[in-house]
């Protein structure tokens, strides 16, 4: 069987730039814009993109329209990617996506352990404290502490389902719909919707 | 086994950090380039999702405990630079090269703004046609191979944890065929195979769980699978 060649490598390349991580980000991006491989425009266009165009609404948008349609909800349970790209919230990190659904007797919550997988198609870029060491070891093997280091507690006789993000596939929780607001439209509904809750370390909001 | 980065189950992180839904995504300037930089020098299509993984679990175990989040980014980023012949050892070391007032070969592939939106909606699917017939169907008992580890390259990159090796649960889901990243990590083609999410009751995979009636779901692919 061949071996990495990681095993046994010689000083890792990036041991040649400054050490400080801003003046190494700073150097690279230099280096890499002199030599005509990276534009700066094109850099700037993709953290205007995830800074302020792609972010949690997409989420809330699909939970809230989940939770006043019977049928979109059935829908999007059933093929996620079909019914997200519909509405245009498909794009990197969200090409494959499962939504599941919270109720009295199941909560679940998703991590990525290996790395910091995420729907960024519909959360966009993850929170620190999801690519934490700290979560990252944890929610695995006791959701039920890291879902109290968020102030959640489950009632009694509800189990947690973790979902290990692994592979390209990408979880959205479905949370369950807060009381009172049977009468809600769907924009007021999306308000009610968090980050947190999308990825099941926190619940949908009480209505004020 | 597999490397430093396969932290799930293990103990002594402490609490988790919660941050209000209103901070801001990035914390630093320099962040935000970070990101902007890994995504744009992979656009030049010099390696795969899965290389970049493999880079940032392969910095050496003390940086990889150390680096913040953006830093492994950029430190693999720099890496595969190098390994991939895009830059040399001199370039990123600032020493000027005769060939610098040259175009690089790959200049012509860079990401302009007007790419950007493009690019950022199509993504990269990982599905795939595959001749790999699935073995396994929803209900299915199945264990996970132990150890875990790549079996096609000794201490290469694996999607499976070891915390799930040798545990016996059940198929949950097909998600149809996928890109193998214990394949197409070492440029050794993406050989597509079934994907499956695998439920695990809390019980098989911790000593102590917190309920028996908790469970993990991780996506598994079939060759990490064996009946049980």
């Amino acid at each position: 069987m061949p071996h990495d060649h990681h095993s046994h490598d010689d000083a890792h390349p990036h041991a040649l730039l400054p050490s400080d991580p801003a003046l190494r980000v700073k150097a690279l991006e230099t280096i890499l814009t002199r030599k005509g491989l990276i534009d700066p425009a094109a850099l700037d266009e993709i953290i205007d993109t995830y800074e302020n165009k792609i972010g949690p609404k997409n989420g809330a948008d699909v939970v809230a329209r989940a939770w006043s349609d019977a049928g979109f909800r059935k829908a999007l349970l059933e093929d996620a990617t079909a019914v997200v790209r519909d509405l245009g919230y498909y794009g990197r990190q969200g090409e494959h996506v499962v939504v599941v659904e919270n109720t009295p007797e199941t909560h679940n919550m998703v991590v990525c352990t290996l790395c910091s997988c995420y729907p960024w198609s519909l959360l966009g870029i993850p929170p620190a404290w999801y690519k934490s060491d700290a979560y990252r070891a944890r929610a695995v093997r006791e959701p039920r502490k890291v879902l109290a280091d968020f102030g959640v507690t489950l009632p009694e006789g509800t189990a947690v389902r973790v979902w290990d993000s692994t592979a390209e596939m990408r979880y959205l929780v479905l949370p369950m719909r807060p009381e009172g607001t049977e009468s809600m439209p769907v924009e007021q509904l999306a308000a009610l919707v968090t980050r947190d809750s999308m990825i099941g370390t926190g619940l949908a909001k009480a209505p004020a | 086994m597999t490397r430093i980065h396969d932290m799930g189950g293990r103990f002594g992180d402490g609490p988790v950090q919660p941050e209000g839904e209103d901070e801001p995504i990035f914390h630093e300037e320099w962040h935000r380039r970070a990101l902007a930089v890994t995504l744009a020098t992979g656009s030049l299509g010099q390696w795969n999702l899965d290389m970049s993984r493999h880079a940032r679990e392969s910095l050496a175990v003390p940086d990889y405990a150390t680096f913040s989040y953006y830093e492994k980014w950029i430190g693999a980023v720099a890496d595969l630079l190098v390994d991939n012949g895009v830059l040399t050892r001199a370039d990123l070391a600032g020493e000027d090269s005769p060939a610098d007032g040259a175009a690089h070969p790959l200049a012509g592939r860079a990401l302009t703004k007007d790419k950007v939106a493009g690019v950022l909606s199509r993504g990269g699917p990982t599905t795939r046609e595959s001749n790999v017939a699935p073995l396994f169907e929803p209900g299915q008992a199945v264990r996970a191979l132990r150890p875990a580890a790549n079996r096609l390259v000794d201490g290469g990159h694996t999607r499976m944890p070891s915390y799930v090796a040798g545990a016996r649960g059940r198929i949950l889901m097909a998600h149809g065929a996928h890109v193998l990243p214990d394949s197409n990590a070492h440029g050794l083609g993406e050989a597509p195979e079934p994907l499956y999410a695998v439920i695990f009751p809390a019980g098989e995979l911790w000593a102590a769980p917190e309920n028996p009636d908790d469970e993990v779901v991780l996506d598994l692919w079939q060759s990490y699978l064996e009946p049980a």
